[in-house]
């Protein structure tokens, strides 16, 4: 059976370094299942985070050679195994031990975000009717199975550390998914260019490039919800109706 | 003494997938306070992984469909060991459920005329599945949290219990280790839901992840509560089978259920030469009626590829132990032989099944849409577990309830697929009803500060450099292998009681467990208090599989292949008995209510 070289960040918030481990490789592994032969083997008390291991619950985050990646999608076939291969956590987030971050921050982002807010129901059983076509956007943005790897990419917060002023790309597709839901009532656009900061982003596409889902972020959410942005607040022709109109209760 | 943090809430749910999830919201809307607690982050529970759907019978691809044919279903499915009233209620509230994740944002499928679309999954009569692609549980599960985080609970994430505390006979709070730093926290509650999920742990071949250790089933069994029907594990038929790493990863029914067929290597469909006899008249004669099913002809039966689980599991085991398996020991599962039937396949098969297109392509280097899968057999759920009544879900211990996974009774001895999801949101409800309804009733009850100092110190034992030189991996993979080869999806009296024995050595060894390092986020300590979970659950299947001397649903035996009239009137039900030993009764089924034993009679 061949062998491979795993260097694996270890310490915690204080301090830490590479260290290197040397698993043992089969047909058809993945980077999670070495950590896991490591962890089982050499390492008891590794710290690392799994579910389902089946790119589905978005828990396995890391850095592998440097790219955001999810562990357990990581075919070992795909890195060249001639040189140690890097796994370290990610590094837009505090540290808490070898390769677990910690990502509250996300989630307190997203408590933020105004929630949905449906129109009254179509029909008088309490029911909607969607038709599929103006649903499928919805649901590519729905498929985000919140990895965070968008957000470890994005240089906003990735090197200015921009976190208190910009939700970063998980949670302009959040955003996005519930403007462009068809059923949703709530605008979110006033938040979007303030609270959101959807300005930091300059769209360098990072996002897209790592998002396990192939959810095309920044042209489908991010670049429409700027649109929107810029249609509300800096539209001449707009902002002229807006002043001439009676005002209306939003 | 050690010191803690204490966090007080009227109701404590345990377990933030589905179940967890909708009874927090259901508690908060009663308006009592609520604290959730999650093993992982919010939004990573097994719900999650998810694919199918969720079954209820809102008619709108089938108008034949109603609650009296999900409730036949779903008994009939479970071979009538199931808590009725618990079919009941899922068959009559699971619609208003799905429903009510609309209003909360989730955006299923349509039909032409854009209401919820609905698919054919084994063992439900008719379209019943409500879905979004191959990645339901996601949808649901991120429908839920997102609408709970606004709702008021609090979320306590990447904390794990350890034992449950009691104030005389009724529960009073729990207490717990953060992952992050290691810290001993107590919860202190009127009411707490269980709704920690399965076991699928304790066996070597799982599409389950490691949070799946049975912590419920066993916390609930040492405060005394009772579990009723633990031999009946599901293996669901279709799991990865190749490569290694990927063995047990989850093969959605629904490629079955879109006109996916299994073969053997000769390319044989298998399925038809073993109907039983009470799907004989709902199963399709031959091929073309069963592809009719699935293209949606309402005078068509199912192919046998969508009859119930626990059947076709032991099906694909047939063909593979008689030696016409396919190459790395399972079947082949071909979705792609639908071109020769519709236009466009490709797409139509990566619209529908995205997820498993992805899941191949990536782990296996597997075209689905050009070739067949390799599949086989993965313990996917338990169908029993805490023993609940069906409309409160309280537990035998008052104050303690119990929704999903973890709670036994609704799908008897077989669980039809899509009922999972379906069963965590109408019993996750009614437990965060009842829960709350009891905290307003009841007082806090008083902690016993021995208990909880004697709980700390059983937790840091691994750490005592005394101990011994094993770490909990190995132990946890030999308890793997022994549950797997011995009461697995085929079973036999010796084997299980060998596996018996085996299983106090294996205590022996978890008693003397060592773990290196310190408290902060340390897998090997996890893995060593699962541990003890882990091999309560597992005596309790395996002393429950030795004594149900008949083949029903998920438990087969070789050495009694029949089923027997005589053990269809009972449940086995496990609880600690009066020394500490674990000890099995035989409980008789309550008789039926009469409009419901017509409704079945009508369906048959």
């Amino acid at each position: 059976m061949a062998n491979a070289t795993f260097r694996v960040w270890r310490g915690n918030k204080e301090a830490g370094d590479f260290v290197d481990y040397n698993a043992e490789v089969s047909e058809g592994m993945v980077v999670l299942d070495a950590i896991h032969q490591i962890q089982a083997k050499q390492a008891n008390d590794m710290a690392v985070r799994w579910n389902c291991k089946a790119g589905k619950c978005g828990s396995c985050s890391a850095e592998i050679n440097g790219m955001p990646k999810l562990m357990c999608m990581t075919r070992l076939n795909q890195l060249d195994l001639s040189k140690p291969v890097t796994v370290e956590p990610l590094h837009a987030f505090p540290k808490i031990k070898d390769l677990v971050t910690d990502v509250s921050w996300n989630f307190r982002v997203k408590k933020k975000i105004k929630k949905f807010k449906p129109r009254a129901p179509d029909a008088a059983d309490g029911t909607w009717r969607m038709d599929q076509q103006d649903i499928d956007r919805v649901q590519e943005f729905r498929k985000c199975i919140e990895c965070f790897l968008c957000q470890d990419v994005c240089h906003v917060l990735r090197d200015h550390s921009k976190h208190e002023e910009f939700i970063g790309p998980r949670f302009l597709v959040h955003v996005a998914a519930l403007e462009m839901h068809p059923l949703d009532t709530e605008s979110r656009t006033e938040e979007l260019k303030t609270a959101h900061g959807i300005g930091f982003c300059n769209i360098t596409k990072c996002c897209t490039k790592v998002c396990p889902e192939n959810i095309t972020i920044t042209d489908n959410a991010i670049i429409p919800l700027k649109e929107r942005v810029v249609d509300e607040f800096y539209d001449p022709l707009t902002k002229l109706a807006r002043f001439l109109s009676p005002k209306k209760e939003k | 003494m050690t010191e803690y943090q204490t966090h007080t809430h009227d109701v404590l749910v345990i377990g933030a997938g589905g179940a967890g999830l909708r009874a927090a919201i259901e508690a908060s809307a009663h308006g009592v306070s609520v604290g959730l607690i999650c093993k992982s982050l919010l939004g990573k529970a097994h719900t999650v992984m998810a694919e199918g759907g969720i079954a209820a019978a809102l008619a709108n691809v089938d108008d034949r469909d109603g609650w009296k044919v999900h409730f036949a279903d779903t008994m009939r499915g479970g071979q009538y060991l199931n808590n009725w009233r618990m079919a009941e209620l899922h068959a009559k509230e699971a619609p208003d459920r799905v429903r009510e994740l609309e209003a909360w944002g989730a955006v299923f499928d349509r039909t032409h005329d854009g209401k919820i679309l609905q698919r054919n999954f084994g063992g439900h009569k008719y379209p019943r599945l409500a879905h979004v692609g191959d990645r339901t549980g996601l949808e649901m599960i991120r429908t839920l949290q997102d609408h709970g985080i606004h709702g008021g609970m609090e979320v306590y994430m990447e904390q794990t219990m350890i034992r449950l505390l009691k104030d005389g006979d009724r529960v009073c709070g729990v207490v717990s280790y953060d992952r992050e730093r290691g810290r001993f926290k107590v919860f202190l509650a009127k009411a707490i839901v269980f709704a920690t999920g399965g076991i699928g742990r304790a066996y070597k071949i799982t599409s389950n992840s490691w949070e799946y250790t049975g912590d419920g089933h066993t916390l609930a069994y040492e405060a005394g509560a009772v579990l009723t029907d633990m031999e009946f594990v599901q293996f669901h038929p279709t799991g990865m089978v190749w490569p290694p790493s990927v063995r047990g990863i989850l093969v959605t029914e629904g490629v079955r259920g879109e006109g996916g067929v299994l073969r053997n290597k000769d390319g044989k469909r298998f399925m038809f030469d073993d109907i039983p006899a009470n799907y004989r008249n709902q199963t399709a004669n031959n091929e073309e009626e069963g592809w009719r099913y699935t293209q949606g002809d309402k005078n068509s039966n199912r192919p046998p590829e969508l009859l119930t689980r626990d059947h076709v599991a032991r099906c694909i085991n047939r063909e593979v132990r008689a030696g016409r398996g396919s190459p790395h020991g399972g079947v082949f599962l071909d979705i792609a032989w639908i071109k020769e039937r519709i236009p466009n396949a490709p797409d139509h098969i990566r619209k529908k099944l995205p997820s498993m297109y992805h899941q191949f392509k990536q782990l296996a280097d597997l075209d689905i849409t050009k070739e067949p899968m390799e599949v086989g057999p993965t313990t996917h759920y338990i169908m029993g577990g805490i023993m609940v009544d069906g409309d409160t879900q309280m537990s035998t211990v008052p104050g303690l309830f119990a929704a999903g996974e973890c709670a036994g009774g609704l799908h008897g001895a077989n669980r039809l697929g899509g009922n999972s999801l379906s069963d965590l949101l109408v019993f996750g409800k009614r437990a965060g009803e009842y829960a709350a309804k009891f905290a307003k009733e009841n007082t806090q009850g008083k902690v016993d500060e021995q208990q909880v100092q004697d709980t700390f110190r059983a937790a840091l034992e691994p750490f005592e450099p005394s101990r011994g030189q094993e770490g909990p991996f190995q132990i946890m993979e030999d308890l793997q292998e022994l549950m797997q080869e011995n009461v697995g999806i085929v079973r036999k009296e010796d084997e299980m009681k060998h596996a018996f024995e085996s299983l106090q050595n294996l205590k022996s060894r978890a008693s003397k467990v060592t773990v290196k390092g310190n408290r902060e986020y340390n897998g090997g300590w996890h893995t060593a208090l699962d541990l003890g979970n882990l091999l309560t659950v597992s005596e309790a299947i395996t002393m429950a599989a030795i004594e149900r001397k008949e083949s029903r649903g998920g438990h087969f035996r070789d050495d009694h292949p029949e089923k027997d009239p005589a053990f269809g009137k009972f449940n086995f039900h496990i609880k600690k008995g009066a020394k500490g030993e674990m000890s099995i009764s035989r409980q008789e089924i309550k008789p039926i209510r009469e409009e419901l034993k017509a409704v079945i009679e009508e369906m048959k």
